[in-house]
């Protein structure tokens, strides 16, 4: 058996465990059960992962299961298993087996962990699937399927009204995307004849320059083909236009947001790209589209999350700004960079995100920034685990020295599209430079409304709670409830602006992946960049994604300006951070004051949300009712049976004695008819 | 096989436990006809298992002369054995489906129900023209009473637009069945399929059978029948309405229309994808404003049965074979969704939405299932739903790409509508004191939706067993339609032809042979 198997496998074997079977088998076991199968995954993904870095292993495809067969038609369940697949399978393992680990601490308070792990393991399962995939249609599979957990996982707590939006949003949302994406691989099936990855990635170059006939119009076939699965990857990827359900998505429990919303799912669009590299190659229009649509996400999602007061929310626009440094990537042609983003990106997001969650569990589930502060001193670990992901994300390091994991990915990437000479690379280059200039500010206000400055914990209700229960609890074992009441209020206002209450470093279970992925933050741009983007990256790609070693060179040859740029605006937007939230904390709401209306448009999310409801939401819902009240009852029953039915009752008066209801009618009619046709047979 | 005539057997078992019922009380009717319905499945698994695939087209046949030229005569082919299995399937879960609920004249009612079993399976097997009208017509008279007697409080209304709907197609459909006969000599419906009928009369025929088939599909905007008719009948008529009945009009266009008048077919596709399109969109959008589940679930109804008309006129393999499949799970999938429904209806006497809430707290069970079926509605990959709206979809994008595109939102609207009914009916708080003091399920209630979750997960999986004893039926019917398919709008053109050149001579480029249909030929012309 090969490992693969297991590796796919496992994960979903354990959710079934787990997931069905919780009430047999209680509930530490089925946490048990799910945890030990993506350790068990992981420990399996990282030698395959190993190999090809050292170039010992060839691609490889695992068949499974016949799936589809008509006409020429014809699919296979089969885990496929090359470079890239490798990268992801450690990317997806490791942060998911670790979140699995953290989840023991942060929902150790829920009723329903079974539940709670099942779904994350019959992720995982999905995801490995959509990474493995060897033909689109199980990509597919892959992408339906991480999306249905992620579904399930956002409304998690579904009791909650604004959980159950945000799931279901997400999930129509991605629908959109997905209707780009099957057409998609219609069309592709239609010009090629097979839904096979391998196949269609050879075939892809001899269709260049043909065209196609596509709603009515002829275009150039790669062009639509490219942009209709780019369409799928935007949905999936929270690009601009379709990335509303992201910050939503918050909603779910934090570990979910490091796992999906951060770490993996939302790179299946990224992956999707570079694993279909060679074909959009094809289409310079195709190229010249994934680079706006990136260069464009990565601004605007940093310009909302420097005004986010949400933690999570800011590092949720975070993703989706750093996602589309990916496409840019993608877009100018070094899916080799974007996929090394991701892969570094992977590690320090869910960091943050992990980190944050041990924010919020230290700070009684309170997710508001305007009420952190000082929290240095009380959860230093966590901190330090922080400090680690907010210099990898602002891309801390000095050129041909030692970086951070951000600071080689997150530079290739503005190095690529500097170095590609085009137009649209220049707009990704100037886009990223400003986005790498807000996510210094946003990363750095975040830490610095979090962890110092004074307390302004007295005025978050949750902490209010937090501590009025402790304080209840405490004199209902004196015995003097009403006492206890007054004293915890009084607590409350204290003037140290604490209200009396003590955070607490978290446990063990949510450390442990914090200090693990903290050496993933620090690391892994050092020790791995040297295999993806480097000269004879080549060798380790294999093909696998369409690697241009031209291109690394045109890199290697930019002006040393655009080398230090990134370092520039780090230090910029770093230095605007302190001197807004820490040497002058009045300043933030002078400034937005003075530029009022903006500081409004970007406050609420450029109004993507208002917009969308008024174009698509209440009109759908509008429309149903007038197709149903106006068009099914006002017309079609009023002028067919109901009409019919009056016409009926006239002529029934005279008719009446003759019948006597409708079913008798009916067959009558029925045997009037075949005695006329069995009068008809026998006459010729 | 071994000149057991089975397809007869299968025809009188439940014929026979009719008989008993009606003489039978309460508790032993349920039992009788919950055995026969058993015996039928049981025989259709050995129909299944006999069935040569890849053997004759026609297996299991037996005929005996009647009178004057009219013969008894059955066969099954691949197509007719599927719509046969789902039925055999179906039956024993409707009988457990009234079980409790049906207290009123039991006797009548189950005898209907396995009148109607004989009925259906009599309309997959029959050969003779006549014989398939007669089962196709009278199929829907035990129906009509179930509804009529069984249903809830505005029965009759339902009922009579039932009525009136499906007399108004058969009448004319019977007037084209005569003319047919007449004109080919026989009523033998395996020659009919082969038989070239003149173009002109084609159109006249099919226009005839199409105002039959529109209205059993139901095709917009002849729907309206469905939701009444759904929301008034009980439990186990809806499953079977929507699990079998609704199967009809897609067996009757793959069985008369498309092999029998291929350029009538061809001539009247974009009627079809018309309506098709109209379906999706419309009813779609419809079933997002429901307050009544079993109306919403109606409603989708008529939206997946679009899926299937545009892959039937597709006029190649993946749609059809994808209109089959879809066929084959619309049947499983509404009729879990419907059993769904009235699992929670038995408890609480209401299929109004607002009244529940909060189920997933004391329902967990109840709630697993129906989100599996839920998916399976929106057709996610892995289940059921997926396999044949992908190949349906598929089939009409080599067709039409702007069909393809709009029945595609399909996708994004059913999502929508069914997300939109679980998080009413199972996720949020309990607000209604009743519907958080009912049950999970019970022993009946899991013995149920067992096989029905594992039949759409299996489909969804693995569908090559059901792909499989069809592929040569429909390889035989895409051959007779491949004279009559009309030219797809995305031909592929690989000459290096000036864009401008190829918006001016559009038509002649396509004439010129630069156009290439499959990817054999494709890569050809590119090397």
């Amino acid at each position: 058996m090969h490992p693969i198997q297991l590796i796919v496998f496992l994960p979903l074997l354990a959710a079934l465990v787990a997931g069905l079977g919780a009430r047999l088998i209680g509930k530490v076991p089925a946490k048990l059960v799910t945890t030990g199968a993506l350790f068990a995954s992981c420990a399996l993904s990282w030698p395959i992962f190993l190999s090809f870095l050292s170039g010992s292993a060839e691609a490889s495809v695992v068949p499974v299961l016949q799936w589809v067969r008509s006409g020429n038609l014809d699919f296979q369940w089969a885990l496929r298993v090359d470079t890239l697949t490798a990268i992801m399978l450690v990317v997806i393992t490791s942060v998911s087996a670790l979140v699995h680990l953290y989840s023991w601490g942060y929902m150790d308070e829920d009723p329903d962990q079974p539940r709670f792990f099942a779904y994350l393991s019959l992720f995982t399962f999905a995801m490995l699937m959509l990474v493995t995939a060897d033909n689109l249609v199980q990509m597919f599979f892959g992408w339906e399927g991480v999306g249905l957990a992620s579904y399930l996982l956002i409304g998690f707590w579904f009791r909650k009204p604004s959980a159950n939006a945000a799931a279901m949003k997400a999930f129509v949302v991605n629908r959109v995307g997905d209707l780009g994406f099957m057409l998609g691989i219609f069309g592709t099936f239609l010009v090629f004849g097979t839904v096979s990855i391998p196949a269609i990635l050879a075939a892809a170059p001899g269709m260049a320059g043909s065209t196609i006939g596509f709603l009515g119009h002829r275009f150039d076939t790669m062009t639509v083909l490219c942009i209709l699965l780019f369409i799928g990857a935007m949905g999936k990827s929270a690009q601009l236009g379709l990335h509303t359900w992201l910050p939503d998505a918050m909603e779910g429990p934090t570990p979910v947001s490091a796992l999906i919303h951060a770490a993996t799912m939302v790179t299946a669009g990224v992956f999707m790209v570079c694993r279909l590299s060679p074909v959009f190659q094809t289409s310079e229009t195709a190229m010249t589209v994934v680079t706006y649509v990136g260069a464009a996400t990565c601004f605007f999602a940093a310009t909302i999350g420097t005004t986010q007061w949400d933690i999570k929310r800011v590092i949720a626009y975070s993703t989706c700004s750093q996602l589309g440094y990916m496409f840019v990537a993608a877009g100018v042609g070094a899916p080799g960079a974007a996929m090394f983003h991701l892969f570094t990106h992977a590690f320090f997001k869910a960091l943050l995100f992990l980190g944050a969650g041990s924010v919020i569990h230290a700070m009684h589930h309170e997710q508001d920034m305007r009420f952190y502060g000082g929290l240095r001193k009380h959860i230093p670990l966590t901190f330090w685990a922080m400090m680690m992901g907010t210099l990898a994300i602002t891309g801390v390091g000095i050129v041909d020295v030692f970086g951070f994991a951000g600071f080689y990915s997150k530079d290739s990437i503005l190095e690529a599209a500097y170095a590609s000479g085009t137009s649209a690379g220049h707009f990704g280059f100037w886009c990223g430079i400003t986005a790498a200039l807000m996510t210094s500010f946003y990363s750095w206000r975040l830490m610095f409304l979090t962890f110092w400055g004074k307390p302004r914990w007295d005025q978050s209700e949750h902490i209010q709670h937090a501590v009025h229960d402790a304080h209840g609890h405490d004199d209902h074992a004196h015995g003097h409830d009403d006492h206890g009441h007054d004293h915890g209020h009084g607590h409350g206002h204290s003037h140290d602006g604490t209200a009396g209450y003590h955070p607490h470093e978290s446990p063990l279970p949510m450390l442990l992946p914090l200090a693990l992925l903290s050496v993933g933050a620090v690391l892994a741009g050092y020790v791995f960049h040297h295999a993806f983007i480097s000269e004879g990256g080549g060798e380790f790609w294999k093909s696998s994604v369409a690697f241009s070693e031209h291109l690394i060179h045109a890199m290697h040859g930019v002006p040393e300006w655009v080398k230090w740029a990134p370092f520039g605006v780090m230090i910029t937007g770093l230095a605007v951070a302190y001197i807004a939230y820490i040497a002058n904390p009045g300043l933030p709401a002078v400034f937005s004051g003075a530029i009022g209306p903006l500081y409004r448009f970007v406050l609420n999310k450029w109004y993507f949300d208002e917009l969308y409801n008024a174009l698509f939401v209440k009109p759908a819902m509008a429309l149903g009712r007038v197709f149903w009240k106006q068009g099914d009852i006002g017309i079609i029953d009023r002028f067919g049976p109901n009409g019919a039915a009056a016409l009926v009752a006239r002529s029934s008066r005279i008719a009446v004695r003759l019948q006597s209801g409708y079913l008798n009618s009916y067959a009558l009619v029925m045997l009037v008819g075949l005695v006329g046709a069995v009068s008809w047979v026998i006459a010729k | 096989m071994n000149g057991v005539p089975i397809l007869s057997l299968m025809l009188l078992v439940p014929l026979v436990g009719a008989v008993a019922c009606l003489m039978a009380g309460r508790e032993q009717a349920r039992v009788i006809a919950l055995a026969a319905t058993l015996v039928d499945l049981v025989l259709g698994a050995f129909l299944w298992s006999h069935y040569q695939i890849g053997g004759p087209q026609w297996q299991f046949q037996e005929h005996a002369a009647i009178f004057a030229g009219f013969e008894w005569k059955l066969g099954i082919d691949g197509i007719a054995l599927l719509l046969i299995a789902l039925t055999v399937f179906l039956m024993p879960i409707c009988i457990g489906a009234s079980w409790n609920a049906i207290e009123k004249r039991a006797g009548e009612y189950y005898a209907n129900f396995l009148i109607m079993e004989t009925l259906m399976i009599g309309v997959f097997t029959a050969q003779d023209l006549f014989l398939f009208y007669i089962m196709f017509e009278a199929g829907l008279i035990p129906m009509y009473l179930i509804i009529g007697i069984w249903g809830g409080a505005d029965r009759i209304y339902a009922s009579y637009k039932f009525f009136l709907y499906t007399l108004l197609g058969s009448v004319l459909m019977l007037i084209a069945m005569m003319w047919m006969v007449n004109e080919a000599g026989t009523s033998d419906i395996p020659t009919l399929m082969a038989y070239s009928f003149p173009v002109k009369a084609q159109t006249w025929l099919w226009l005839a059978f199409f105002a039959s088939f529109a209205v059993k599909m139901p095709m917009w905007p002849t729907h309206t029948w469905l939701p009444d008719a759904h929301v008034q009948a009980p439990t186990a008529g809806s499953v079977i309405l929507a699990g079998v009945l609704l199967k009809m009009g897609g067996y009757g266009f793959i069985r008369f229309s498309l092999p029998m008048f291929p350029e009538a077919s061809a001539q009247f596709a974009p009627l079809i994808y018309g309506l098709s399109m109209a379906a999706v969109v419309i009813t779609s959008l419809i079933a997002l404003v429901q307050h009544d589940m079993k109306k919403l679930i109606a409603y989708s109804s008529v939206a997946h049965m679009a899926i299937v008309t545009v892959g039937l006129f597709a006029f190649n393999r993946q749609g059809l074979e994808g209109s089959m499949i879809v066929m084959l799970s619309h049947g499983i999938v509404s009729g879990a969704l419907f059993l769904a429904v009235g699992v929670i209806y038995d408890r609480l006497h209401t299929r109004e939405i607002d009244r529940y809430g909060g189920l997933a707290i004391n329902m967990p069970a109840y709630a697993l299932f129906f989100m599996l079926f839920t998916m399976a509605s929106v057709g996610l990959p892995g289940t059921s739903g997926f396999v044949g709206e992908f190949l349906s979809l598929m089939g009409i994008y080599a067709q039409s790409s702007w069909v393809a595109l709009v029945c595609t939102t399909g996708i994004i609207l059913g999502a929508a509508y069914m997300l939109y009914l679980y998080r009413r009916v199972v996720f949020g708080v309990q607000k209604n004191a009743d519907a958080a003091a009912m049950p999970d399920l019970d022993a009946r209630e899991w013995a149920m939706m067992i096989p029905l979750a594992v039949a759409v997960l299996w489909m969804g999986v693995y569908p090559e067993t059901f792909l499989a004893p069809m592929r040569k039926d429909i390889a035989g019917l895409e051959a007779r339609l491949a004279q009559a398919r009309p030219k797809g709008d995305a031909d592929v053109q690989i000459a290096a032809i000036s864009p401008a050149a190829a918006t001016h001579e559009h038509g002649d480029a396509m004439e010129h042979g630069a156009q290439v249909h499959g990817p054999e030929a494709a890569h050809g012309e590119a090397r």
